[in-house]
């Protein structure tokens, strides 16, 4: 008797719900080669908590949503975005992406230069980003327009806070990174590191274009 | 310098608060000094507060379920007396005071009860059942568990300090904002939900990753065991739900402290909006709780049956549909905002479907049962009693869900009624069964048999006394959280439901007596082989309780019920397989990472409640700090060598070759 007959045995005659499956044993990570390289476990650990942070901007994406007509008699959107303003914290932004793209590049090809290089530009790009905002909100603020304004308000500086707040974290992070790059040189752990901050920054990218279609684009019009 | 806090935030006229307080303060300073005394604290810093070993967090997870369900069936206990006394008069409890242990029995029972008991259960035991080492990332396992502990601390601590909420479990506003709760205590709901919530998305994102990616060799998905499958739904939910909690907790604290307006009356505000958020979390929460609980089920009952599970596909199917449809069914809590007849009819009937996968749950239970070989042990006994208790708590359930009937039974006694007999029946009796199958394999003995079943008794008579009153109560139009009354036709079924309490209390003691019995006559309970109950997964295949790397070995998985296929061929050719060649092993290093950050952790969390600014500023550097210098570290893991390998599994060998030579049961 093999092992496959011990499933067929009499208890359970017609297999009720019992299956097989061909086997596929070189195939770390998906089940039937074993546990997957570390590596690969780190970065799909990383992609789950990114899902996680997204499900929570969703959160606050739909606050938006719903108050944004809540404007309580105060200041609408349309009065008080600066579209050009925006456009310039996206173009920082985007091409922070880009030159986190290139430290990645240097990374992989362990060339310790550029990797600083781009990672400084990345600092001050996500930097730039970051003041622009700041002082966008010190704007509204001294406008009357602070967040307790009103529910539409109170939506907006949160949702794009709480964006800016990440930005912040990430540059604490890239620092932080840059460090232990310089401290540790390319290890298998710092690397599998720098791919989760890449991720991170990669992802703060795409909720940001989430938010300056959501909010800005879309609270802008009259 | 400290901010709102000052010597009257501790409750000097309140007998009850500082008698409680004081108790556990004493019971806590006892056993610390019993601790340092007796020269113990070392070892419990070295191999448990330290440790990143998903066995010994899992235990750890668990014993803070124990502790906290006791506290928790305190506030019961409490509450039942209340109404018990106060029918035409005030009773003994103050409303303020009647209204923060309500408030406080049902966060802290699903927090900080069922919640780590669940996530203790899978701790331990999923890793076990993949045939793998360790969790994915060990140490952010104990930084998980202790930031979960830091919130339990935070909530007890607003017993002596302080207030807590006076909102019930789910701070609604507009009650819960400043101006209708000025004090303290939704400040301390808030933090300690916040920080403990972290703690959980931490789990979730472990487990998820284990099981999508650390399983032994040959473990394809459909060869998993049903827990590791209700686990890995329950953990999907967890990524996906709990950051609404953290997202929604968040805009109501930003209202509180900042005066912004996302839940206020005023300015724009939108109170249903919070509602909506809180269950988008709140209803995936109990199917949390529940998919794991019916994954303990699957493992207890097709263990004592001695049968494969019945239906395995049929039960994955229910299972992931289950982890679908939790999320569209959140408005049934509240059918009574107004949303207009099609929104509720949508609700209503997304809520009847739920009940299909479950009851194709039930019948697959019953069907493993049929037929089977069945063992009447005491998680066995547990397993029934759900049945029972669920399907009853199921359909009363299906009752809630029809929007007019909704609109009678909202917030009554009814609604109070079901949901215990959903999560107690469910929950609870799921994780006495977990608790008392996996034990030995824990500890290396069992617990106590007769204590246990006498526990199952007590509880089960107890919980249909209390609870099937409240039912009636319901029918008769009680509303829930009542501080006094004084309508004569309630006040038998309120005496009755406080005489149940009298049951559910001694089984509790039951379940104390059990396990000092048990530790105190360990000789007797040993479990020598590592396989007590003749089980049929991965867990049973390694010694109880297993080393620190639980297969010395990776096991090749060649089918279901992988340890039964190589205990079946063992007993069939009557000899165990061949001593492998032992190679070392690495295992990842103990760390106090997770501990120092909870502690800074609950620096902060109590410096926000009590708006000590730079005691916040302190926390979050030294979490900052903490995470820098663990990063830093060059040495990750310490190595086993083959000789030390070799020695603990050789041992397990051999007493699992004398079980195999005395091995008298039904030859394949």
């Amino acid at each position: 008797m093999t092992t496959a007959d011990v499933f067929s045995a009499p208890r359970d005659p017609y297999k009720l719900g019992h299956g097989h499956e061909p086997s596929r044993p070189h195939a770390p990570g998906h089940g039937e080669g074993g546990p997957a390289p570390t590596r690969v476990i780190v970065g799909f650990g990383f992609w789950i908590f990114l899902l996680s942070d997204v499900v929570m901007f969703a959160g606050f994406f739909a606050a938006y949503a719903v108050l944004h007509g809540g404007t309580a008699g105060g200041p609408t959107g349309a009065q008080l975005f600066d579209l050009r303003n925006t456009a310039i914290e996206t173009a920082c932004l985007l091409l922070s992406s880009f030159t986190c793209g290139l430290a990645s590049a240097a990374v992989g090809a362990r060339r310790s230069t550029l990797f600083y290089f781009a990672m400084t530009t990345t600092f001050l790009l996500g930097a730039s980003f970051l003041a622009l905002e700041v002082r966008e909100f010190e704007g509204l603020v001294a406008r009357g327009a602070g967040p307790t304004r009103s529910a539409f308000l109170s939506a907006f500086f949160t949702v794009v806070g709480c964006h800016g707040l990440h930005v912040a974290v990430g540059l604490l992070w890239l620092l932080t990174m840059m460090a232990q790059v310089h401290a540790k040189g390319f290890r298998a752990d710092i690397l599998s590191r720098f791919l989760c901050f890449s991720l991170f920054w990669h992802a703060l990218g795409i909720i940001w274009v989430a938010l300056f279609t959501v909010v800005y684009l879309w609270g802008a019009q009259p | 310098m400290f901010g709102k806090l000052t010597w009257s935030a501790i409750p000097l006229d309140q007998p009850i608060p500082l008698v409680a307080g004081a108790t556990v303060g004493l019971v806590i300073v006892g056993v610390l000094g019993w601790l340092i005394l007796a020269g113990h604290l070392p070892y419990l810093w070295r191999e448990w507060i330290t440790s990143v070993d998903h066995k010994r967090i899992g235990v750890m997870y668990t014993l803070l379920g124990l502790v906290m369900l006791l506290r928790g069936l305190v506030d019961a206990i409490m509450m039942r007396a209340q109404q018990s006394i106060a029918f035409h008069s005030n009773g003994y409890l103050p409303p303020e005071h009647y209204d923060q242990i309500f408030s406080a029995h049902g966060t802290i029972m699903i927090f900080f009860g069922a919640m780590p008991f669940m996530i203790g259960l899978m701790n331990f035991v999923v890793p076990l059942q993949l045939g793998v080492r360790d969790v994915a990332f060990p140490t952010l396992n104990s930084v998980g568990f202790w930031l979960t502990a830091t919130g339990a601390l935070l909530v007890n601590l607003s017993l002596v300090i302080g207030e807590f909420a006076r909102t019930g479990w789910l701070p609604y506003p507009p009650l819960s904002q400043l101006q209708y709760s000025p004090g303290v205590g939704v400040d301390y709901y808030l933090w300690a939900i916040q920080i403990s919530g972290i703690g959980t998305l931490l789990t979730g994102i472990n487990l998820v990753t284990t099981i999508l990616k650390m399983r032994a060799p040959g473990m394809s998905y459909l060869r998993m065991p049903m827990f590791c499958w209700t686990a890995l739904a329950s953990n999907l939910l967890i990524v996906a739900a709990f950051p609404i909690l953290t997202a929604t907790l968040a805009m109501l604290t930003l209202d509180r402290y900042l005066g912004f307006h996302f839940f206020t009356n005023e300015a724009g505000g939108n109170v249903m909006m919070f509602v909506n958020l809180i269950w988008a979390w709140g209803h995936p929460e109990v199917y949390i709780l529940v998919l794991p609980a019916f994954g303990v089920f699957s493992e207890v009952i097709s263990t004592f049956s001695s049968k494969p599970l019945f239906g395995y596909r049929s039960m994955v199917i229910a299972t992931m549909s289950i982890c679908l449809i939790a999320f569209m069914v959140w408005l049934h809590h509240f059918f009574t905002m107004g949303a207009g007849g099609t929104v509720n009819a949508v609700f209503g009937i997304a809520t009847t479907i739920i009940a299909v996968p479950t009851g194709v749950k039930v019948y697959n239970w019953l069907f493993t049962m049929y037929g089977g070989r069945i063992r009447f042990t005491s998680p066995m006994l547990w397993s029934i009693g759900f049945m029972v208790t669920f399907v009853i708590g199921g359909m009363t359930g299906v009752l809630l869900a029809v929007p007019p009937v909704d609109f009678v039974l909202h917030n009554s006694l009814f609604l109070v009624a079901h949901f215990h007999n959903v999560i107690v029946g469910g929950v609870l009796f799921a994780a006495f069964a977990g608790y008392t199958f996996w034990f030995p394999k824990a500890f290396g003995f069992k617990l106590h048999e007769g204590w246990g079943k006498a526990a199952f008794w007590f509880t089960l008579i107890g919980f249909y006394a209390v609870f099937m009153p409240l039912y009636v109560l319901g029918l008769l139009g009680m509303t829930r959280r009542m501080q006094h009354y004084d309508v004569p036709q309630w006040r038998p079924w309120v005496l009755a439901a406080g005489i149940g309490m009298v049951a559910v209390v001694a089984g509790m003691i039951c379940q104390v007596i059990q396990l000092f019995v048990s530790v105190k006559r360990r000789p007797d309970l040993r479990d020598a082989t590592g396989d007590p109950w003749d089980g049929r997964n991965m867990e049973w295949a390694t010694s109880s309780p297993p080393p620190a790397f639980n297969f010395a070995v990776l096991p090749q998985v060649q089918g279901e019920e992988a340890y039964w296929a190589i205990k079946h061929r063992a007993r069939e050719q009557a000899s165990l397989r061949d001593l492998p060649d032992y190679e070392f092993i690495k295992m990842p290093r103990n760390s106090p990472t997770g501990f120092v950050c909870a502690f800074f952790a609950t620096l902060m969390g109590f410096a926000l409640i009590w708006h000590i600014w730079w005691m916040v500023a302190l926390g979050i550097v030294g979490a900052w700090v903490t995470f820098v210098v663990f990063a830093w570290r060059d040495i990750p893991d310490y190595i086993i060598p083959a000789a030390e390998v070799a020695r603990i599994d050789r041992a397990n060998h051999e007493v699992r070759l004398e079980a195999l030579a005395t091995y008298a049961g039904p030859r394949p």
